[in-house]
């Protein structure tokens, strides 16, 4: 049975749909701090702003309190309770999102830690292009992702899952002209070895959005998608109403 | 009583594997069942199909009709005059309101636990004893190994053989419980209905009802009605969710519970209003 966004606030127990949107509001809250760390991040090591780096890499420990805040959350209304249809699946699906929110935190902290290294190094390497292109490219992909969430939408869900192709592709294309500047210019290797430790942070970005979309279609849904090819996907089953 | 003795050695034969609804085997088949009290109607055109070695849950709130169900099962609306019925109820293929069938051996068939445990004023021995006593067994050795099974197979051996002749009113309530259930099995049948089995006993004692009844389903097919949720979703394999004497959802519980077709089955599940 589909579902919508207000479908949690229905229960006969006032504090079982107060405890439910308290969950729904702290993921978006936690969503919301990661989607503006991946983007100080990126601005940090376009710009070669350390202390907006050193922030990125401060805040993460933010991202894992939230993390932590939300598990317990989960854990005691799963405990209190025993939820069952689409309250179960909200559980199931924010307990997921946050682990996947905390990474997509971590790969943000490990773009800081490269932009600092790039600043230090004191050079504006090649790859930034590419960096700048895919960065927007993964941005709206969390964006999106968390926007599904909030608005219990499965078509942009969809929009996301298919994205992650486009990404991949993407990385696989600009990781390939980086090799080609290292063969040409070895003095700038490790310059470059940490633009493609950038790359692989938001390829990796890319596939946690996509994972988080997955989570919405379970969610509304209860279909569950993933190591599901894109192209076999049942576009009707997904977006129709049932 | 043959039957039971060479049972009793064998070994609990394994139920197969949770199948497609479709390729289980039918205990029941109930088509078109409507039952009316004086009237006024408490089933309404009931068809669906009660598989054979499952554990079958019927949910649903106060007077939507389960337990209305679970008696039409074994006939115990006869006794009562108000009740009308149509439609059909068939226990392995066969009619049980056909003229040749007799409605005690139907009741050894299917036989039924009530919400509170009603254990004969005697001892514990036999209670258990009584049904067989019925059907004409008599000899103490025959009896004695039957009323062991039946209460090893009820999980309450170990706790009442140094008891066995002492009242069976002095057990507690989810011992009674059990006890009433191995009254039941003594007479082996085929069927087990159980109508709240738990809603009167203590976690622990609710507990060891559940176990009895996951491994009682490698010899009977199980139909249980209950007002708990999580003990439906806990026990039972399928699950069918009854609201004013209409069939609304009839699924396996693994979905029933997660990702239920029907609006009114979330609500009803979930606690929303409705």
């Amino acid at each position: 049975m589909e579902i919508t966004s207000d479908t949690h606030s229905q229960h006969i127990s006032k504090q079982f749909n107060h405890e439910l949107e308290e969950l729904k509001t702290h993921l978006m809250a936690m969503g919301g701090l990661v989607e503006k760390q991946v983007q100080d991040a990126i601005e940090a090591l376009l710009e070669g702003d350390s202390r907006l780096a050193e922030r990125v890499r401060d805040n993460d420990k933010v991202v894992n309190d939230m993390q932590i805040k939300i598990d317990e959350e989960c854990t005691r209304v799963l405990a209190r309770r025993q939820p069952a249809a689409s309250d179960l699946r909200l559980v199931l699906a924010v307990i997921r999102a946050t682990s996947d929110l905390e990474r997509i935190g971590d790969e943000a902290s490990k773009i800081a830690r490269n932009a600092l290294s790039l600043v230090e190094a004191g050079r504006s390497p090649r790859g930034f292009v590419e960096v700048r292109h895919i960065s927007e490219h993964v941005r709206k992909m969390v964006r999106d992702a968390l926007t599904a969430f909030a608005r219990f939408d499965t078509q942009l869900a969809l929009s996301v899952v298919r994205e992650d192709e486009s990404v991949d592709s993407e990385y696989t294309t600009a990781m390939r002209s980086l090799m080609t500047f290292m063969m040409e210019d070895p003095r700038s290797i490790s310059s470059i070895l940490s633009v493609m430790w950038i790359l692989r942070a938001l390829e990796r970005i890319g596939d946690h959005a996509d994972n988080l979309a997955e989570y919405v279609i379970y969610l509304v849904k209860g279909l569950d998608i993933r190591h599901t090819d894109p192209d076999q996907l049942d576009d009707e089953a997904i977006q129709g109403k049932s | 009583m043959s039957a039971t003795l060479s049972n009793r050695h064998a070994p609990p034969a394994t139920p197969p594997a949770l199948a497609d609804f479709a390729a289980e085997a039918s205990c029941f088949d109930l088509s078109g069942l409507s039952l009316a009290y004086d009237g006024k109607p408490a089933l309404r055109e009931l068809t669906l199909r009660i598989p054979r070695q499952r554990v079958t849950a019927f949910i649903g709130p106060s007077g939507c009709g389960k337990s209305t169900l679970l008696r039409a099962l074994n006939r115990l609306h006869d006794l009562n005059d108000e009740v009308s019925r149509q439609g059909h109820i068939a226990l392995e293929g066969q009619d049980i309101h056909a003229p040749e069938v007799d409605v005690a051996d139907l009741r050894r068939r299917v036989g039924m636990v009530f919400q509170t445990p009603n254990p004969f004023p005697m001892s514990v021995y036999d209670n258990v004893a009584f049904g067989l006593r019925l059907q004409g067994v008599k000899r103490k050795r025959q009896l004695d190994e039957i009323v062991e099974w039946a209460l090893d197979s009820a999980a309450l051996w170990n706790e009442v053989k140094d008891h066995l002749h002492s009242s069976a009113w002095a057990l507690s309530g989810g011992q009674q419980q059990r006890l009433v259930i191995a009254r039941t099995l003594a007479v082996q049948p085929e069927v087990l209905l159980l109508d709240e089995p738990a809603s009167a006993l203590d976690p622990i004692s609710t507990l060891k009802i559940e176990e009895l009844i996951r491994t009682l389903k490698s010899r009977l097919t199980l139909v249980l009605v209950t007002h708990n949720m999580q003990q439906a979703a806990r026990v039972s394999d399928y699950t069918a969710f009854l609201q004013a004497g209409e069939l609304v959802e009839y699924a396996a519980t693994d979905t029933l519970f997660t990702n239920p077709r029907l609006q009114r089955t979330e609500n009803y599940i979930t606690g929303r209003m409705s």
